[in-house]
């Protein structure tokens, strides 16, 4: 286990350490102690190691994050786990807003509640809230899933092309172009292990699912003359 | 971008303490606005017969004695004068208003900052540490205040530009955002009789508060009106004579995090100026909700 103590180390120095580690690394276990709610902390990691952070962080933690493992002992700013590629990001916490903003791969699993804007143009990611979601979360989401066990704020969805949304709680007004969906054995299914994958527990039995209706992005003929 | 912060003390056994829990925080937002900082200060009362007023001299050679001279002619009451950098804080019988009044018909080179029975206002262009040390707010004690790190975008850098801005006795407003119909609400309140001392967009939100407490909402219906008559971004944090209170935009694209133990709340527009809270590893910690009005008082409840 290799310890960074922020109070001792700029985020800089850790992250230009874990940017430098090969991918056949031996030093895959890492503690990062302090945060004081620095940003930008772990961001950019493109190897399989696991990091450990022990407090409160701020903007961008594990943004761009590719193969590594984060745990976050505390709750972050805004953008956790902004675009990222793969690997995973755990915050035992509460997120902000933009948590998992346009991620394209990996899984995001917020034990606590997120923000706004959560996983907003989302390309592929997965993101587990075992709380609420805030205002707009989903907004352009484009391929992936989010799945929220508490309740989604007004105008979720907003705007969606491809992706699966699942909400164990209440929803406020749904965004334009975001309509419920049938809840079938095979959607049950793949949410009981998005939520094991995640950690999360939580009874399915009172999931809606939530998507795109379509209408939004397709080129309609009736709109023919608006173009000419 | 800019960052506010607000540290309310419940426990009066903090509050010998106030101001150098406060410098640390105000310190922590140095990233978020370099131009210029700011803070409202709520200590020391004067008694009920008197106000204090907080003075800003663009010259640093002011001669405040004269000015002393001068109000004690005015108000035949002999003022108390601690100067601090370029600001002096004045202590003097009666209400604030008529020596509001007196010094813009008299003394144009000189700025209010803030006026009531408890609060002081010092703002200043630079880094909030260095602010913080020009106006010795490190030794300051009481029991809450508010502070504000600008990073300008509508209006100029200057000292009159900069925030807190005062709205009522002892009421001031700092703000993270921008307002887009400040203007229009300006012209709106200058023709009911309001008086402004600068183009900007916060001191239109400072003074529509100031008119709807005056008009008798209470701090909490006049930040609920704004929501309907505010159109921007806005974070705001506003500081009263026993109170703090907490506002985000419907948006809520500006930051806020809130902090509550037994002895202390603390808002800040991001973490790194709660962290060094005394217990903050216990604090609960949460993000306030978009166009809920938060507020506390020595009085109790929120």
């Amino acid at each position: 286990m290799t310890t960074v103590d922020l109070s001792a180390s700029s985020v800089r120095e850790l992250n230009a350490r874990l940017h430098a580690l090969p991918a056949d690394t031996n030093e895959t276990a890492w503690r990062i102690a302090e945060p004081k709610g620095a940003h930008a902390v772990a961001a950019g990691l493109t190897v399989p190691v696991s990091v450990e952070i022990d407090g409160h962080v701020g903007y961008y933690c594990g943004g761009m994050n590719r193969a590594a493992d984060l745990t976050i002992n505390g709750h972050c700013g805004t953008g956790v786990a902004e675009n990222m590629m793969s690997g995973s990001v755990r915050v035992r916490g509460n997120a902000s807003q933009c948590a998992g903003a346009s991620g394209h791969g990996g899984l995001l699993a917020i034990e606590g509640d997120a923000g706004p804007r959560c996983g907003i143009s989302m390309k592929g990611v997965d993101i587990v809230v075992g709380g609420s979601v805030g205002h707009m979360s989903a907004f352009m989401a484009q391929s992936g899933t989010l799945a929220v066990c508490g309740d989604a704020g007004e105008d979720l969805g907003d705007s969606i092309y491809e992706a699966t949304i699942y909400v164990g709680g209440k929803t406020g007004r749904l965004g334009a172009d975001c309509i419920e969906k049938e809840m079938t054995p095979e959607h049950l299914a793949r949410l009981s292990a998005l939520l094991e994958r995640a950690g999360i527990e939580a009874d399915i039995s009172g999931f809606r699912r939530f998507g795109s209706a379509r209408r939004l992005y397709h080129f309609r003929v009736d709109n023919a003359d608006a173009y000419s | 971008m800019c960052g506010i912060v607000g540290l309310f003390l419940k426990n009066p056994a903090l509050r010998e303490g106030l101001g150098a829990r406060f410098a640390t925080m105000l310190a922590g937002m140095a990233d978020r606005g370099p131009d210029s900082a700011g803070l409202a200060v709520f200590h020391d009362p004067v008694p009920e017969s008197e106000c204090k007023l907080t003075l800003f001299a663009p010259d640093p050679n002011h001669d405040w004695e004269s000015l002393g001279s001068a109000v004690a002619a005015a108000f035949s009451s002999t003022p108390r004068i601690d100067v601090r950098s370029n600001h002096a804080v004045l202590r003097v019988a009666g209400p604030a208003g008529r020596v509001v009044d007196w010094l813009a018909a008299n003394r144009p080179d000189i700025r209010v900052m803030g006026y009531g029975r408890l609060i002081e206002v010092f703002k200043d262009k630079g880094l909030p540490g260095d602010i913080t040390e020009r106006f010795g707010v490190g030794g300051m004690g009481g029991t809450h205040a508010i502070g504000h790190t600008r990073m300008a975008t509508e209006s100029a850098v200057t000292t009159e530009h900069s925030h807190p801005f005062i709205a009522a006795d002892d009421v001031c407003l700092v703000h993270n955002g921008s307002l887009s119909n400040h203007n229009r609400l300006r012209l709106r309140l200058q023709r009911r009789g309001l008086r402004f001392e600068s183009d900007n967009d916060t001191e239109v939100a400072a003074r529509y508060f100031a008119h709807r407490l005056n008009e008798g909402a209470s701090l909490k219906e006049a930040m609920e009106a704004g929501l309907d008559d505010l159109d921007g971004f806005y974070t705001f944090a506003v500081g009263t004579a026993d109170g703090f209170a907490v506002l985000r935009d419907a948006f809520a694209c500006k930051p806020a995090v809130l902090a509550e133990t037994d002895d202390w709340v603390a808002m800040a527009s991001e973490f790194r100026s709660l962290a060094d809270l005394p217990g903050v590893d216990k604090a609960t910690i949460w993000e306030p909700e978009p166009s809920i009005v938060y507020t506390w008082s020595h009085e109790g409840g929120s």
